[in-house]
């Protein structure tokens, strides 16, 4: 099993699995994404009490989910790479930063739009837009630190210790709702009992939800594949890689 | 365990960071628990009644607006309402515009003072939206069935 691992998690064989999944994940993320909306703004009727002003749930929600998945792809692939050394690893991590801060920082943002029609206000200090906050500025924290630290190796194991610490908020935003008093309403769909929605309604959150983790996967892969361009440029597979492909 | 490392090295470390999320985890769950109350944003009108919340200071109020309490004045923008959470219900005054999700039986946060009298005077009200999402005609059923079993409970 480890051999098996060890393979797949070199440079090499990431940047060509890579290379083949892009086309894949790009125009699966498409089709989700059109179909989602298409449903999820024209198709799914509107809210009993909301009108239409609740179809920004299917990128607040979906953009949410993001958030705190990434984050923990982040945080469990920086702790493989303190244990285990393994390269990719660290590139995984840093390549899902700036990703997982654009869906943080998407969700924050369609939820205050949101917020000032249905509540009232654009932002109000309560214990889940607090911790969603608080996660924006841990992926800033760690694409800072990541590029204040010149050495690569000791940059990536600082930044995997911060992602590691961070992870005691994710079970704090997620369940900031239900230990405190909050404005923000409880779980609809990510609970034990059936989701809290009408089933027209949930099937576009749920294909959004699917198009935005391939975009994740598909954008992480993009940007992990120019990370092991620049780092394995000097060795001679890449550079006959890149020679047999001019020719 | 094939999934451990064999090497001492990297046992080590993975025992290091198993620690590190014990140890943060811990840490914040007991300031949390030290925390609770200020987390909350709001205090129920059940706690209110029971003297939990500081009189002539700024705090805010979280329940729902009582079925039938809502009093609009005709010259002002002034309303009354009571806010409840079926225990307790506490009386508030407003003088500005409500959000649009603002109705009797609706969940509502409002930030002002309580006042000697007993009465709340809100300086700003929220609506706090509920969890469940289902189109108008699938909300009219739920409520038709609800009152069906209403009244053949009364009979």
């Amino acid at each position: 099993m480890w051999s098996f691992i060890h393979k797949h998690a070199s440079p090499k064989h990431f940047y060509l699995l890579a290379e083949r999944l892009i086309p894949w994940l790009g125009w699966s993320t498409l089709i989700l994404l059109v179909v989602g909306l298409y449903q999820g703004l024209i198709v799914a009727p509107t809210d009993y009490q909301q009108g239409e002003s609740y179809r920004i749930i299917y990128v607040h929600v979906p953009a949410a989910w993001m958030s705190m998945f990434i984050y923990m792809v982040m945080a469990t692939s920086g702790a493989i790479g303190l244990v285990w050394k393994i390269k990719m690893a660290d590139a995984v991590a840093s390549s899902s930063a700036p990703i997982g801060a654009a869906f943080t920082l998407l969700a924050l943002v369609t939820g205050s739009l949101w917020g000032k029609p249905m509540w009232g206000t654009w932002w109000v200090w309560d214990a889940r837009l607090t911790s969603e906050l608080i996660l924006l500025f841990l992926y800033l924290g760690f694409i800072a630190l990541e590029s204040a630290i010149e050495d690569r190796r000791t940059a990536a194991n600082a930044c995997a210790v911060l992602a590691l610490v961070g992870v005691v908020n994710i079970p704090i935003i997620h369940y900031s709702v239900e230990w405190w008093n909050t404005l923000h309403q409880g779980a609809t769909v990510t609970r034990f009992d059936k989701p809290a929605m009408a089933t027209s309604m949930l099937i576009p959150l749920l294909i959004m939800a699917l198009g935005f983790k391939l975009y994740y996967l598909y954008a992480m892969l993009l940007r992990v594949r120019v990370k092991i361009l620049e780092s394995e440029k000097d060795t001679t597979w890449m550079k006959e890689l890149i020679t047999g492909a001019k020719k | 365990m094939p999934l451990l490392p064999k090497n001492p090295k990297r046992r080590k470390r993975l025992a290091l960071i198993g620690l590190l999320i014990i140890g943060v985890g811990s840490a914040v769950a007991l300031a949390t628990v030290a925390l609770k109350e200020n987390i909350n944003l709001f205090f129920s009108p059940s706690q209110i009644a029971a003297g939990e919340a500081p009189l002539n200071r700024t705090f805010r109020i979280g329940g729902m607006v009582a079925d039938g309490s809502v009093k609009r004045s005709s010259e002002s923008l002034e309303v009354y309402f009571e806010v409840t959470d079926t225990a307790k219900n506490i009386p508030v005054t407003y003088n500005k515009i409500l959000p649009d999700l603002f109705r009797e039986g609706q969940g509502i946060v409002a930030m002002g003072k309580l006042g000697e009298d007993g009465i709340f005077v809100a300086s700003e009200v929220l609506a706090k939206h509920d969890e469940n999402y289902m189109p108008p005609e699938a909300a009219q059923a739920v409520m038709d069935a609800q009152k069906l079993q209403s009244t053949l409970k009364g009979n």
